[in-house]
Order: structure tokens, then C-alpha cells, then sequence
């Protein structure tokens, strides 16, 4: 939306292939900034008429005004948990935008400039399960990003999470979050701070 | 759902949360994508207040299942996309002859036939004004926010059973399935409209009776009034006629019952457009995109302004003309190859140059489309 000098509005994608739970993570991450913090925010989503396989996408817009247009033009920030996804998306991703890949699917990157964490791999060794990478996933995001605050999320996993999985869906936003913490850290040291160096 | 209280909606969702508000008591349809979610959830919600749900074998038998339960007195409604909604074109106008209240949703997707079943388009605006054959006047509403999803709903179900006539409600794939915060309204700050029920004895009474409003009061089947129902052209008493003179009574009632009472019908929205040389006029999703477009305009400072019809059947005709007064310019956005674009083009002064901006491969348009119509015309 550079047109609209609207800076703050902010647009998210959240992609990868169908049954990873991003449309899921979708509704997570636009009711924690929405309902329990205090921002607008406009939630769709595309999918074509199969129930699995497939690329699945799952978009959020966040802004302190009216949110009109529902739908992304120019992504400030893209999550890809899959290679189709972060080859197919990157294009959409604006100049200076955020990149978070799931490096147990993202072996090739379109740029180095980018927050490459092996979610489904971590999932399935610390939480013991990888159906909680897209959980994990908005952990990292949370932490690199700042347009969600962690206690945030953690309301609304704890709210949404499915009965008996709650322990496991917390587990995996904070194992998340700081997984992003060191993305972060890694990232500065190599693009902020190592340019110093003569 | 606790009332006051924000939550993050479906358009879908909000409008099955608006017809248990607006006092739905009785819902059968066939699940069709993108409008599954208003049965699904009804299919939870309405026999835990007492109300029903049936899923039909099809929505031929979801039409005349919601006219049947409205005869008998419910407040009833069903749920369609595109496939659904042309097989109940038939029986939906048994429901404009016979004077059934009922609400029809029908949550848009790419036609014709079974079309684009995932994915958003208008292209039934003219189909739920002219689905079924012969000669009648429907209402229709087009929603463009999750929380009007959930006021429309209501508004509809007041329609209905204010004017005995069933209205349609339009949604689209975008709303249906988008997400946005909606905060639940009080029951206290809704009115809720009942039909107006006969007064005179049974032996009385006429079901189809001329009065000024060209609204008859509506006995239930089963409360002691006994008439006859029938998709033939009938008399006053309910009953087939070929008596020309009542022909055209029936007609004239179906017609004015609707036209004389178009102002409280007719509901739209319009900004900036005092001192506006273009008039983008869209409804529904659409017109969300126009809004953007409008204030990235007239940041632009163009001199652009927003109709916003809420009511598209019948048409807010007085209210466009008079927005066009100082206009040169009316630009069309909407999701088809081009159908409200002919009825703008009807009302506006023939001064009024009428364009169209048409979207139709399965997304929504985007505010900058908009825009650069808007500068290519200064």
C-alpha cells in the first residue's frame, strides 16, 4: 500500500503447504494482536478445493486505521515453512521485508537476508511432535518481528489450543520465541555489526 | 457468544450469530461452499434455543422447507453460493406470489455452474433480481463488514417479516471467510420485527387482502385461520383467479408493497460527496476496496467521492441521482463482467459519463486499480 502513506499498516503472510496449521496460526496471530491487544486487524485466506497438499496461505493485515482493503499488495513480512511457498511468495515480499524460513523444508534462499530456523525439526525433538511448528513459527515471529507481544500469543494459544494440547502449544510458542531471540542476535552480528570490520 | 463483548469473526460466522439474534428459529440448508459455516454453526447453536435445524437433500428442498416452517410461523432462513441459490430460484418465487418471509443468504463465488468454488466473485447481483421468472420487486442486501454481516442478517429477517416477502442477503467468498473484530450488540439495542397477525375472526379472514400498505396481515398454519397457499395468481382469498381486474390487484400488490416503501427499504452510504467531480460507486466487498481507493485519492487531492449501496434491490435511485448532481464522472467497481454498471447507467443524468472497473478471475480488485482509473480521467 505505498500509495496510502498508511506507514502503519502493517501486511503478513504466513504460507507453506495445506495441514500445517497456518490458516490456524492465522487466526492466532490476528485474534492475540486484535482481541487481546488493541490494534485493527483483517485476517484472509486462499485455498483451493483440496483438503491437504496444496500451497496454503494464510494472510493478516494490522493497522492502527480502518483496515479497508482486507487483502496484502506488498508483504512487510513473510513466514514460508515450505520451498514451494517461500519461492512462490518471496516475490510479494517488499524491499527491506522480513523473511522467516522453516530450514528443515527452505533449503534454498532467495537471499541471505533472512531468519532461517528449523521449526518442524526442533518441533519434533524438544516438543516431541511436529504439528506445533506453526505455533513455533509465530513464536520466532513474535520475537523478530515485534507486532505481537509473546503474552499475547500465549492468551490466545492457551484459549484456541485444542483440549489436552495446551501444554504442548505453550511449550512450543516459548521455545519459539526464543529461537527468534538468537535468530536475531545471529542476524545483527552479521549485518549490522560485522560491516565495522575492515 | 456473550453480548458486549469483542470477538474475531467469519463473515459467516457473523451472520449466523445475526440470525439467532434476529430471532431465526428455523434453518434448512445444504452445505455449499463458501457459505458452510452459517449451517454449520446453526446446525450447533439453533436446537440449543429452541429452535431447528434440518440439512435438506438439497437446496431445492431447503427453500421449500424454509417456506413450509414460515407459514407455519417461524422466522426461517437458509444459507447457498451460485449452484445452490439457482435451484432454489424456482421455489423462491412461489415465496414472492404466495408472500412467504424468509432469508435467503447467498455467499458469492465465480459462476456460472459450478465456477470458482473457493474463490470471490458478484456475479449474482442480477440473478437475485431477476432468478426467477415473472414479474416481482425482491429485496436485497449487500454486506461489506464482519460486523455488518451480523446487522444485515437481522435487518433482513426484519424485512422479511415486515414486507411478507423473502430477502436475499448477499455475501461474497472474501467475507464470508475473512476474519475481523465484531463486537456482539445487546439484545436490548436490536429491534426485532414480528408479521403483523390477523385481528378479524377466523371466518374473516383473507390472506391476501388490498389494504394501503399492500402488506396483508399473515395467520400461521395451525393457529385456528384457515387459507389456501398456492404459486397460481390468486385472489384475496388465496384462492386461483383469471378475473383480470384481480390479476393485476395481485400484481400491483407485489409491486407497491415494495416501490411506495423503497425510502425505508433503500439504505447506502456515501462520503465526500459535497464537492466530488467522481462518483466511485460499489457495494459489498468492493466497495471496501473503493473506500481505500477514495482516501488514497483524495490525499492525492482528487475530487472523489464514495455510493455505497447497502439496499442494491431496490436500487437507492433518489439518493445516486442526487449524489451525481455536480458529478462528471461515475466509476462502477465491481466483481462481474459489468451488472450494477447498467442500472447506474439507467439512473445517472445523461451528463454523467459511466464507467466500469470489472474484475472477475477469482480475487478482489485492489485500491490501486481504482486509483489509476481516477487519474486517467483528470
Amino acid at each position: 500500500m505505498s500509495e496510502s502513506k498508511d506507514t502503519k499498516r502493517i501486511e503478513i503472510r504466513l504460507s507453506g503447504s495445506g495441514g500445517q496449521g497456518l490458516i490456524f496460526a492465522g487466526i492466532l496471530l490476528a485474534e492475540a494482536i486484535g482481541i487481546y491487544g488493541d490494534k485493527n486487524v483483517a485476517q484472509t485466506q486462499s485455498y483451493g478445493p483440496e483438503a491437504r497438499g496444496g500451497a496454503s496461505r494464510s494472510d493478516v493485515v494490522i493497522s492502527e486505521d480502518i483496515i479497508f482493503y482486507p487483502k496484502t499488495t506488498e508483504l512487510d513480512i513473510l513466514l514460508a515453512l515450505t520451498q514451494e511457498a517461500c519461492d512462490s511468495y518471496y516475490p510479494a515480499l517488499k524491499g527491506g521485508g522480513t523473511l522467516i524460513v522453516d530450514s528443515t523444508y527452505v533449503s534454498q534462499v532467495p537471499t541471505d537476508k533472512v531468519y532461517s530456523i528449523p521449526f518442524t525439526r526442533i518441533a519434533r525433538e524438544k516438543i516431541g511432535t511436529p504439528v506445533v511448528a506453526n505455533v513455533m513459527s509465530l513464536g520466532a515471529l513474535a520475537a523478530i518481528t515485534k507486532v505481537v507481544k509473546l503474552d499475547e500469543l500465549e492468551q490466545v494459544v492457551l484459549s484456541r489450543a485444542p483440549r489436552g494440547t495446551e501444554d504442548k502449544n505453550k511449550a512450543a510458542l516459548n521455545e519459539g520465541f526464543e529461537l527468534g531471540e538468537k535468530a536475531v542476535k545471529d542476524y545483527r552480528a552479521k549485518f549490522i555489526d560485522a560491516p565495522r570490520r575492515q | 457468544m456473550t453480548e458486549n463483548r469483542s470477538y474475531l469473526l467469519q463473515g459467516n460466522q457473523a451472520c449466523a450469530y445475526g440470525a439467532l439474534a434476529g430471532g431465526v428459529d428455523f434453518f434448512a440448508g445444504y452445505p455449499i461452499t463458501p457459505s458452510t459455516e452459517i449451517a454449520e454453526i446453526l446446525a450447533s447453536e439453533l436446537p440449543r434455543q429452541g429452535g431447528r435445524f434440518i440439512q435438506m437433500e438439497d437446496e431445492i428442498g431447503s427453500i421449500a422447507a424454509i417456506i413450509g416452517a414460515s407459514i407455519a410461523g417461524a422466522k426461517s432462513m437458509t444459507a447457498t453460493s451460485g449452484p445452490g441459490f439457482s435451484l432454489m430460484q424456482e421455489s423462491m418465487g412461489y415465496a414472492y406470489m404466495a408472500e412467504v418471509p424468509c432469508v435467503v443468504v447467498d455467499v458469492q463465488r465465480g459462476g456460472p455452474s459450478t465456477g470458482l468454488p473457493t474463490k470471490v466473485s458478484q456475479a449474482d447481483t442480477m440473478q437475485a433480481k431477476w432468478g426467477t421468472h415473472g414479474d416481482y420487486y425482491p429485496i436485497v442486501l449487500a454486506a461489506a463488514s464482519i460486523s455488518e454481516c451480523f446487522h444485515m442478517t437481522v435487518r433482513a429477517v426484519n424485512l422479511s417479516e415486515k414486507f411478507r416477502s423473502p430477502v436475499v442477503l448477499l455475501l461474497d467468498e472474501v467475507l464470508g471467510h475473512m476474519r475481523e473484530r465484531i463486537t456482539i450488540p445487546d439484545k436490548s439495542e436490536l429491534e426485532l420485527v414480528e408479521r403483523r397477525k390477523p385481528t378479524v375472526p377466523p371466518e374473516w379472514f383473507k390472506p391476501f387482502e388490498l389494504t394501503p400498505t399492500h402488506i396483508s396481515p399473515m395467520a400461521g398454519y395451525g393457529e385456528g385461520y384457515r387459507f389456501h397457499c398456492t404459486g397460481l395468481t390468486h385472489d384475496s382469498s388465496g384462492f386461483p383467479t383469471s378475473d383480470p381486474a384481480e390479476i393485476k390487484d395481485k400484481l400491483d400488490k407485489l409491486k407497491l408493497k415494495i416501490t411506495q416503501n423503497s425510502d425505508e427499504i433503500c439504505t447506502y452510504k456515501q462520503e465526500h460527496i459535497d464537492d466530488c467531480h467522481i462518483v466511485v460507486i460499489a457495494y459489498g466487498v468492493a466497495a471496501r476496496v473503493a473506500q481505500q481507493a477514495v482516501r488514497i485519492a483524495r490525499h492525492k487531492r482528487f475530487k472523489v467521492g464514495l455510493f455505497q449501496p447497502d439496499t442494491i434491490w431496490p436500487f437507492p435511485e433518489k439518493a445516486l441521482r442526487k449524489a451525481l448532481e455536480n458529478a462528471d464522472l461515475a466509476i462502477v467497481a465491481e466483481l462481474n463482467q459489468g451488472q450494477l454498471i447498467n442500472e447506474v447507467k439507467r439512473i445517472a443524468h445523461s451528463k454523467v459519463k459511466v464507467d466500469g472497473i470489472f474484475r472477475y478471475d477469482g480475487d478482489i480488485m485492489t485500491p490501486h486499480e481504482i486509483v489509476k482509473k481516477i487519474r486517467e480521467a483528470n
